[in-house]
């Protein structure tokens, strides 16, 4: 994975609190097999009228928020199903950074395994940063991982929360099933010390298939 | 020798699980049983053959088909192409990583979390995940059991293992009977409602408490299902003779002796006394009545009862905006009074609330009644083929059929509208499933959610009713 150090970039506003992941991307696109495209139907029923065409209404249409990479988000971000389509969506489209007070733990971990920061600032900050992005059209912001914090040009510098495992994860872009198979020695171990419920009763009644399809 | 400190249950399971722990960074943590299913474990696959990697454990993976899977009648040819993709990628998947797969024509098909525990895949102790967040329902045995993303499905695939930090932990004790007509779903709704939806994030619960202890199996598996409904990853109840009784001659579940001496382990999955919790609920079971849903959240929730709030009666800026949009999603004036709201739909299905218990009570309900005229479509979707055939046996289907409703075979259905049971746009429906969100159960849908026989009786009504004031001789 890349490794996430800095990030620049236009930030765009979704004053929503606890938007879920069926929200971010509905069932109807469950069903690819692969984890690329999903950009383009991010948030499908809110961006777009019938017959795809974008919803004028909908903030991310706004021609002033076109190339964002910042997403400002309000509180429990990514509540809901478990769907990992949600944080690739995000990513697909563009943004490499969410600030919101707090998130979903499930899509949290998810973002972490896509390279996205899910930064966490407090309701104020947060609050602070949705007035100056509808202020001034143009706003940016600039996200320094190493430091922890969230600056623009006019020098509002935000201190934002991150756990340290995490912090590391997305500065080294582990790929963390290598890091986990380093440690093959200790997996085996356990299997063997814990082999009665490591193991499966195999019972005779089961039916897996039917050869009818 | 000092004594060891009094653990949670959820402290036992995690400890029993640690396979690897350096201090300050997460834990690895060792999985018992790997669930999965079509709609998220492509991806998983696909990453693992890229990186010329094998599935560490096909002995401990089980697949099946339910997200996707029609209703109606298996022999027919699927029209669906993207859900025929969805079924052969998971066949080939597993057929080459000797997993094990229930297919869609298996007799003991279903919803994921419905045939874990009818099989006995689910025991307590365990640890076991799923890329699907109501992975929860599988606490009810005592198990840490939890949703994952797709990366991690690739992770526990390769490792049998997942990098973890510590929940939180937070005890929810419903205490004193529950009166005639609130069930197991009016409980956890009671108490989605009461901590909101992001109120047990980064927490994992234990209930307890006389109304949980009082619970059958499939009533706590209702209850656990939900807790990440209110934010929480995993939900659990520490297993006892209800737990044993439910697990002995399961397909799955050891025989005889081994049995007796896995019944022995298990007795000793409870929370110390003394145990610390970080957070604590309580509720009294006798001040609950049968709930509704009448938002785009399950926390947005009132007992049957009560009205559609106004937006100006909740103190926080945030609750009015939300309230706001959904009472304009939902079509909803405030101040109408829950019982005066017509359904179009019904639907008694998904992992929720589809397992035999809920079943009897929604057809002892209907029996010798009609579904009323404005009704457009009342459909009864067992969660599993084994539930199906169980309640044949016992003549459901037919109560139910002569009563208006459709038996449909098993799957996920109108729960997440992945085949063609979907809501139509700004039709409402009653429904046992577990979310309500905008477009859940179809574009622009309008679903409340509810327990089995508040949904029966409403199919019955045309509108919601207090089952309470109903026919509630039979409801459990
Ligand atoms: S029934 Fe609904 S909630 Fe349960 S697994 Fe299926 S789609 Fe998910």
């Amino acid at each position: 994975m890349q490794p996430f150090t800095t990030h620049a970039g236009l930030v765009a506003p979704l004053d929503r609190v606890n938007v879920d992941t069926d929200q971010m991307v509905p069932k109807q696109f469950l069903k690819a097999l692969t984890r690329e495209g999903f950009g383009r139907i991010l948030f499908y029923d809110w961006r777009y009228l019938p017959g795809e065409k974008p919803n004028p209404q909908f903030v991310l249409n706004f021609p002033r928020y076109q190339g964002a990479s910042v997403l400002l988000a309000r509180a429990n971000f990514g509540c809901g199903s478990s769907r990992e389509h949600a944080p690739w969506g995000v990513k697909d489209y563009g943004f490499r950074v969410i600030l919101a007070p707090s998130y979903a733990d499930i899509f949290y971990n998810n973002c972490f395994k896509n390279g996205i920061l899910p930064a966490i600032l407090s309701e104020e900050q947060v609050e602070e940063l949705f007035k100056r992005t509808e202020k001034e059209e143009g706003y940016t912001l600039t996200v320094d991982l190493p430091k922890q914090t969230v600056s623009d040009k006019h020098g509002l510098c935000y201190k934002f929360e991150i756990p340290p495992a995490r912090k590391e994860f997305l500065l080294q872009g582990l790929d963390d099933i290598g890091t986990t198979l380093q440690h093959e020695a200790s997996i085996a171990a356990y299997e063997k010390s814990h082999a009665a419920t490591a193991t499966m009763f195999e019972p005779l009644d089961v039916k897996y298939a039917s050869n009818s399809r | 020798m000092t004594a060891m400190p009094p653990k949670t249950l959820y402290e036992k399971i995690w400890d029993n699980h640690v396979v690897y722990e350096e201090p300050g960074q997460p834990a690895l943590l060792y999985i018992d049983r790997h669930l999965i299913h079509e709609g998220t474990s492509p991806q998983a696959f696909a990453g693992l053959r890229a990186e010329g990697r094998k599935v560490r454990r096909p002995d401990l993976t089980f697949a099946v088909m339910d997200h996707s899977v029609p209703t109606t009648d298996r022999t027919l040819p699927i029209l669906d192409q993207d859900a025929i993709k969805q079924f052969d990628a998971l066949e080939k998947n597993c057929r080459e990583n000797g997993v094990r797969l229930f297919d869609m024509n298996s007799r003991n098909q279903g919803i994921v979390h419905i045939i874990g525990p009818e099989l006995g895949i689910t025991q307590p102790g365990q640890t076991i995940v799923c890329g699907d967040s109501h992975t929860s329902t599988h606490g009810a045995f005592g198990a840490l059991a939890f949703g994952i993303g797709t990366s991690e499905i690739e992770h526990v695939l390769a490792t049998q293992c997942l990098v973890q930090g510590r929940s939180k932990t937070m005890r929810i004790l419903v205490h004193g009977k529950r009166p005639k007509g609130v069930t197991a779903k009016d409980i956890i709704l009671a108490i989605i409602g009461r901590m909101g939806i992001s109120g047990g994030n980064g927490h994992v619960a234990e209930y307890g408490g006389e109304a949980i202890r009082g619970l059958s199996m499939d009533g706590r598996m209702t209850v656990c299902n939900m807790t990440i409904e209110a934010g929480a990853r995993a939900g659990m109840v520490a297993p006892d003779d209800t737990t044993f009784a439910y697990m002995e001659g399961r397909p799955f579940v050891p025989r005889g002796k081994a049995f007796q001496e896995a019944v022995e382990r298990w007795k000793l999955l409870k929370t110390d006394d003394g145990a610390k919790f970080d957070a604590t609920l309580e509720l009294q079971a006798g001040s609950l009545a049968p709930q509704v849903t009448w938002g785009t959240n399950p926390g947005m929730v009132t007992a049957v009862n009560g009205r559609v709030p106004e937006p100006g009666s909740f103190a926080d800026p945030n609750d009015q905006k939300a309230t706001e949009s959904a009472l304009k999603y939902m079509g909803l004036k405030p101040g109408t009074p829950i019982v005066d709201i017509p359904v179009d739909r019904v639907f008694i299905g998904s992992c929720t609330n589809a397992r035999l218990d809920d079943l009897r009570a929604a057809a002892h309900l209907v029996a010798g009644k009609h579904v009323a005229k404005s009704v457009k479509q009342a459909l009864i979707v067992p969660g599993s083929r084994g539930i199906k055939s169980a309640a044949e046996k016992e003549g459901l289907d037919k109560v139910f059929r002569e009563a208006g409703f459709e038996w449909r075979d098993a799957g996920c259905s109108m729960c997440i509208g992945m085949n063609a049971d979907v809501l139509p746009p700004h039709e409402r429906s009653a429904s046992t499933s577990n979310r309500n969100f905008e477009g859940r159960q179809g574009k622009d849908g309008r679903t409340h959610l509810v327990s089995p026989v508040m949904a029966a009786a409403a199919a019955i009504a045309g509108h919601f009713v207090d089952v309470r004031e109903f026919d509630v001789a039979h409801v459990e």
